[in-house]
């Protein structure tokens, strides 16, 4: 987009002019895609929980989130009295801030990306986890104990879990010998055996211990522990409304599609559907190609996002003394384990048995799934089944 | 004026505004969050000159690592909430002496090296050479500062590891006798 626009305008201009309009249509895709993700999580939950979600508000209620939000707008912006008023205001923008800017170095597709880094995946990581800053803030300025107790949990388990993530990226890292994102999805060009989460059995781990820290770091339940309903009232978020709170919110969805999307370059083949075993983007031409990729990129981060979301709504909170020891007496002893295991199979393993395990790894994750899939569809709900028609 | 040069105007003025808002701000909490400004903005400095490792370095290492010890120092060690902070006129006095004299030796040196590094200039080296040179001609400090983090982290696992069941209980009932302070 700098080239055509630099024929027309002075090239400092052109710069300017580049970048605005990619950090706007970062800002708009993140709020499409929180306003979708909210729908979605109220109609998952609904269903989870044998009820229907939202229905009234359009049609399959999908203008709930726009009802929210002209809720939130008319809120009074509150600042409770004893507070550090300047730190309770920008609390949220510095989440906000800090999701955003994990956006600007994601590709979307072959080279449809903000700003390319060669150092991509370590931006990405490093941006994600300054997010614990707003909530400690907002934690720490409400002046309110479930605030603090919310903000402080938030941080330690960030800090935490911060190391095993860090692994968990290393391990595609090391087989793609690069940091940039870009060509690392560039390298699991074809069908889906290329993708690095089939490379390797320490890659096949490692894409689900990074998927589950990396819940644990966008504090999704059932690592919720700063928010903690049931414990600390809404923990850092007890003290905000109207727009501040939904900033947060803004800011959750946001780090969930990032990480989602981050997990999904590194393992998943990025924006390559795995069906096709060429590039889109040249087969079919720029413009129709890139619209394949990205919309197989988003596909793939929502459907992750959704695995998210599943996860919230079936399974227990957990203890922060539990959530801490998972991450340091589990997490990090594996990641650390598949970090050295994934060099040595790279230096030691001979082609031939990397070969075959490759597609017995990745035909055997596919039976696996038609058979979940099919044994998922016969199974009808029974009384036993569901509460919902049991007599009492 | 270049875009360069403006960019530049304003990313060193918003380091410059909020590292004297570090100084000048009353609760130790707000000064970790101007410092947090001020780091940022030096890993953008970074960014402008095209040294993506360094400034991403920056962001990880400082941004996320030192501040948020620096804001859980604060918050676990101050007495009460949102404690302020008192400079007395001498401290002031000699502070501002201290600043002065290293903000004169920084000036002569930046000022003797001469033209500013601009994106037109050729890119610095990144992180692959960086770490071929870790790995081969500078294995021996590298080694000695991976050692050394280790230790490091050993002492914070020791500090830190669960006492004896017998142990923290009566450490518990003590410091609840002297006010909850441990």
């Amino acid at each position: 987009m700098l080239s055509t626009l630099d024929q027309y305008l002075p090239h400092a201009v052109a710069i300017v002019v580049a970048a605005g309009v990619a950090a706007l249509v970062v800002f708009a895709f993140i709020g499409a895609a929180a306003f979708l993700f909210i729908w979605g999580e109220r109609k998952v939950s609904g269903r989870i929980q044998d009820r229907l979600g939202p229905t009234r508000v359009g049609k399959f209620g999908l203008l709930q989130s726009l009802a929210d939000g002209i809720k939130l707008v008319t809120k009074e912006d509150f600042v409770p009295a004893g507070s550090d008023k300047f730190l309770f205001r920008i609390a949220p923008f510095v989440a906000f801030c800090a999701a955003f800017t994990g956006f600007i170095a994601l590709p979307f597709a072959q080279g449809v990306v903000a700003q390319p880094l060669n150092v991509g995946a370590f931006f990405v990581l490093a941006v994600l986890s300054s997010e614990v800053f707003g909530v400690l803030l907002a934690g720490y300025s409400s002046a309110n104990k479930w605030s603090l107790f919310g903000g402080v949990r938030e941080a330690a388990q960030v800090v935490s879990y911060e190391i095993p993530r860090s692994l968990c990226v290393l391990v595609p890292v090391c087989i793609a010998g690069t940091l940039n994102l870009n060509t690392i999805a560039t390298q699991q060009e074809g069908f889906f055996w290329n993708w690095y989460v089939f490379h390797d059995p320490f890659t096949f781990v490692a894409f689900f211990v990074f998927f589950i820290v990396a819940t644990a770091s966008c504090k999704r339940a059932p690592f919720d522990l700063a928010e903690a309903e049931s414990e600390l009232v809404a923990g850092f978020l007890t003290e905000y409304s109207g727009m501040r709170w939904s900033y947060f919110f803004l800011a959750e969805y946001a780090s969930m599609f990032a990480m989602s999307a981050l997990a999904s370059i590194l393992f998943l083949g990025g924006w390559h559907s795995g069906l096709l075993p060429f590039e889109p983007a040249t087969a079919f031409g720029a413009i129709l190609g890139n619209l394949v990729d990205v919309g197989v990129f988003i596909l793939k981060g929502s459907a992750l996002v959704v695995v998210m979301m599943w996860m919230r709504w079936s399974l227990p909170r957990l203890r922060i003394d539990q959530v801490m020891s998972t991450c340091l007496e589990y997490f990090v002893p594996i990641s650390c384990g598949l970090l050295v295991g994934v060099c040595v199979w790279q230096l030691y393993v001979p082609s031939a048995v990397a070969e075959g395990t490759k597609y017995v790894l990745a035909f055997g994750s596919l039976a696996f799934a038609a058979i979940t899939l099919v044994a998922a569809a016969k199974t009808r709900p029974t009384p036993q089944h569901s509460g919902a028609f049991a007599k009492p | 004026m270049t875009l360069d040069l403006a960019l530049f105007v304003v990313l060193a003025s918003v380091i410059a505004a909020s590292a004297i808002g570090v100084v000048v701000a009353h609760t130790i909490v707000r000064s970790a969050v101007f410092l947090l400004f001020t780091l940022i903005g030096v890993a953008f400095l970074y960014f402008l000159i095209g040294a993506e490792f360094l400034g991403a370095a920056q962001l990880i290492v400082y941004v996320g690592g030192t501040l948020v010890l620096l804001v859980f120092g604060g918050m676990l060690t101050s007495g009460g909430p949102f404690q302020t902070l008192r400079v007395r006129r001498l401290e002031w006095l000699f502070g501002g002496f201290v600043a002065l004299a290293i903000f004169a030796a920084l000036a002569q040196v930046s000022l003797a090296l001469g033209q500013r590094p601009t994106t037109d200039a050729p890119l610095p080296p990144g992180a692959g050479p960086l770490g071929v040179a870790f790995l081969t001609s500078h294995l021996l400090p590298f080694e000695i500062v991976s050692v050394h983090l280790l230790v490091v982290l050993v002492g914070a696992a020791y500090l830190a590891r669960t006492r004896k069941r017998a142990a923290l209980g009566s450490e518990d009932s003590a410091s609840r006798r002297n006010g909850g302070t441990p």
